[in-house]
């Protein structure tokens, strides 16, 4: 199937087409390549994946500690507006943070819990493909969507592209609404985007991430989604799980246990 | 050449200072911005583009339609566009530099502007953008300039510029639609995740441009006594009739596949914009307003009596370019972003400062407008002299 498609697409020319948009980074390789829907297509990039998997039936309500954790670390402000608002990790209800999952008859328990929401980190990223500067760009050695605060334009696009609504902007300078300066990470200027970085940071120094560290309840697993013996794989394997708007083909490597 | 510029009537000098005026108070709300940062916008998490956005996607519209003109003069030797032409090249001048200008005032960091050619992106829609959009603008700058330079010295022009000018006509289509996949090809922004945008661009662009060609040929003709001729105008506003019935067509596309194939995410950004979503509706008038001004304005442009009769075709152009205008210039691009990813409802109001840079950027675009018609005006009435 896979090679009677790549086949046809060379015959029809159309693979010269498909080939420059590759090279370009316009269209993602899998999506010439799989014969399946990309979004079931599993270990595309080699090496490292982080990933992490979140089990909210054990994220208690009312806690917010890993969310403050990962706010002080990395110095996120505290505005009292909305608008102004720079948050990386943070609570919403079901239908929120599962827009189109099923909603009829859902369990009033599901229902009333609230879910971790943060940057997906995802495979296939539509944030990078929309940044012009390659200030948003993914890792290839570890899979990590992370963001050059010294080259973004503030152009926002990246804001615009991502479905997730995981990406935050400086509209004012961000260092008056710092609580508690951490020295572990270092602060933005007005102007630019901003986002969860999956603790980069404290990785490189063999750490887990801040909110995973932080969780009292054990709920957060991080681990690499390529190593079939991780942790996080075996979560997957064991339990039925979901990824946020997996049909967006975005793969993200956040998944939930519902 | 430039010189012609310099000579005007009292009421000239007045306008240009009127325009000097209110520049400069766009000029200190920009450093006002610059200082504080885009908080001084309406802009937030939620809706993170706003009245900027949308107005260098209508004026992109605009500038992509000068084409209208050029097409039929240079490519089937319609004479009757003679006059016009470099009208409708100077407006396509005047709004690419107004785009460009309105990209430079929603950056959060425009010093680092560059960067988009430091780092050139090709995946990135909004590289191609850049590129094209300044290719479109030397384009016209030097196809306009040299062939009036050339008219003012009773020359033919000269041979190059033929193929400048030929390039520049799928080159204004390409403007039009590369702004389009900016936003048709963002998954999860279901408004804009459509394959009619880009085509439904270049019908609004082409029915609103032609219409703000036809009423500047009218202020020219009453302040100037310069006149396009009655055929070209004649001939602009079919244009006008056509594009906007193919406008209309694909709007009803839009909500006939919406609403009949009932997808949620498919029908939030038009329910939000039209009929208010959660009782949240702020665009709601607005978009209502959108769609009268423009059927009446079509009824009368098909109509052709009312069509040549000046004042109705003035009433209707001016509809025309209203209803467009809010339809581009507000409610897709603020409709893109409601409801927000997570299905929240947030509105935007523009800001005191936000609204004044941006009427700021259009006196800028009116005044390098003026400016440059004052030396084409100068240059024709030479000729007939
Ligand atoms: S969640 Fe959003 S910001 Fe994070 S990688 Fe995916 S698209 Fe980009
Ligand atoms: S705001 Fe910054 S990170 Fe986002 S797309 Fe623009 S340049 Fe890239």
């Amino acid at each position: 199937m896979n090679e009677n498609r790549r086949e046809f697409i060379r015959k029809t020319g159309l693979g010269v087409l498909a080939g420059l948009g590759v090279a370009s980074g316009i269209f993602p390789k899998s999506s010439f390549e799989t014969a399946v829907a990309s979004t079931t297509h599993e270990n595309s990039s080699s090496g490292t994946r982080w990933g992490m998997v979140i089990d909210t039936r054990k994220c208690k309500e009312g806690c917010t500690k890993c969310i403050d954790a990962c706010h002080e670390v990395h110095n996120v402000p505290q505005f009292d507006n909305a608008k102004d608002e720079i948050k990386w990790i943070w609570k919403s209800p079901y239908e929120n943070v599962f827009p189109g999952e099923s909603g009829q008859f859902v369990s009033e328990e599901t229902r009333e819990r609230s879910y971790l929401a943060l940057c997906n980190h995802c495979d296939n990223p539509p944030c990078v493909r929309a940044c012009p500067t390659q200030a948003t760009f993914k890792r290839s050695w570890d899979g990590i969507v992370a963001m050059d605060y010294h080259r973004c334009i503030g152009c926002r696009f990246c804001m615009a592209a991502c479905p997730y609504g995981a990406r935050s902007f400086n509209w004012r300078d961000p260092r008056p609404a710092i609580q508690k300066r951490s020295q572990a990470y270092p602060t933005r200027e007005r102007g630019v985007v901003e986002k969860c970085n999956f603790c980069s940071e404290r990785l490189a120094q063999g750490l887990k991430p801040a909110c995973v560290a932080e969780c009292p309840e054990g709920a957060l697993t991080f681990g690499d989604l390529n190593d079939s013996q991780s942790e996080v794989r075996m979560l997957l394997e064991k339990n039925h799980t979901l990824q946020r708007k997996s049909e967006l083909g975005t793969r993200p490597s956040v998944f939930y246990i519902i | 050449m430039i010189e012609k510029a310099l000579k005007g009537d009292r009421i000239y000098w007045g306008w240009i200072v009127l325009l000097l005026v209110i520049i400069s108070a766009g000029v200190f709300s920009y450093i006002n911005q610059l200082t504080t940062g885009l908080t001084l916008t309406g802009m937030g998490r939620d809706v993170s583009w706003g009245v900027y956005i949308a107005q260098f996607t209508f004026l992109v519209g605009v500038a992509a339609s000068a084409v209208m003109v050029v097409l039929p003069y240079y490519l089937h030797d319609y004479k009757a566009f003679g006059k016009i032409v470099i009208i409708g090249e100077f407006l396509a001048v005047a709004a690419t530099i107004m785009c460009v200008l309105f990209i430079l005032v929603d950056l959060g960091r425009p010093d680092r502007v560059l960067n988009v050619l430091l780092y050139p992106t090709p995946h990135s829609m909004l590289f191609w953008d850049a590129t094209v959009l300044n290719g479109y603008l030397l384009l016209n700058i030097v196809s306009g300039w040299t062939v009036l330079g050339a008219e003012r010295k009773g020359v033919p022009p000269p041979k190059w510029v033929k193929p400048v000018i030929y390039l520049s006509i799928p080159w204004a289509f390409s403007i039009h639609t590369v702004t389009a996949f900016l936003y048709a090809g963002l998954p999860g922004r279901h408004l804009w995740l459509t394959a009619v945008l880009a085509p439904r661009f270049l019908a609004s662009a082409f029915a609103a441009g032609p219409a703000i060609l036809i009423l500047v040929s009218y202020i020219l003709k009453k302040t100037t006594g310069f006149d396009a001729g009655k055929q070209a105008i004649n001939k602009l506003s079919v244009i006008v009739t056509y594009a906007a019935i193919l406008n209309f067509f694909l709007l009803g596309m839009e909500f006939f596949t919406a609403f009949y194939s009932n997808i949620p995410g498919h029908m939030h950004g038009l329910q939000y914009l039209f009929f208010g979503l959660h009782g949240e509706g702020q665009l709601v008038p607005w978009m209502w307003l959108s769609v009268i001004v423009g059927f009446g304005s079509l009824l009368v442009l098909l109509i052709p009596k009312l069509r040549t009769s000046s004042p109705w075709l003035i009433a209707a152009c001016i509809g025309i370019v209203v209803s467009i205008w809010i339809d581009k210039g507000v409610g897709l691009i603020i409709g893109g972003f409601v409801p927000s990813p997570l299905e929240e409802i947030v509105g935007y109001i523009p800001n005191l400062n936000e609204i004044i840079i941006t009427i700021g950027v259009w006196a800028i675009g009116i005044l390098i407008l003026t400016l440059l018609l004052k030396v084409a005006v100068a240059v024709k009435a030479q000729d007939q002299a």
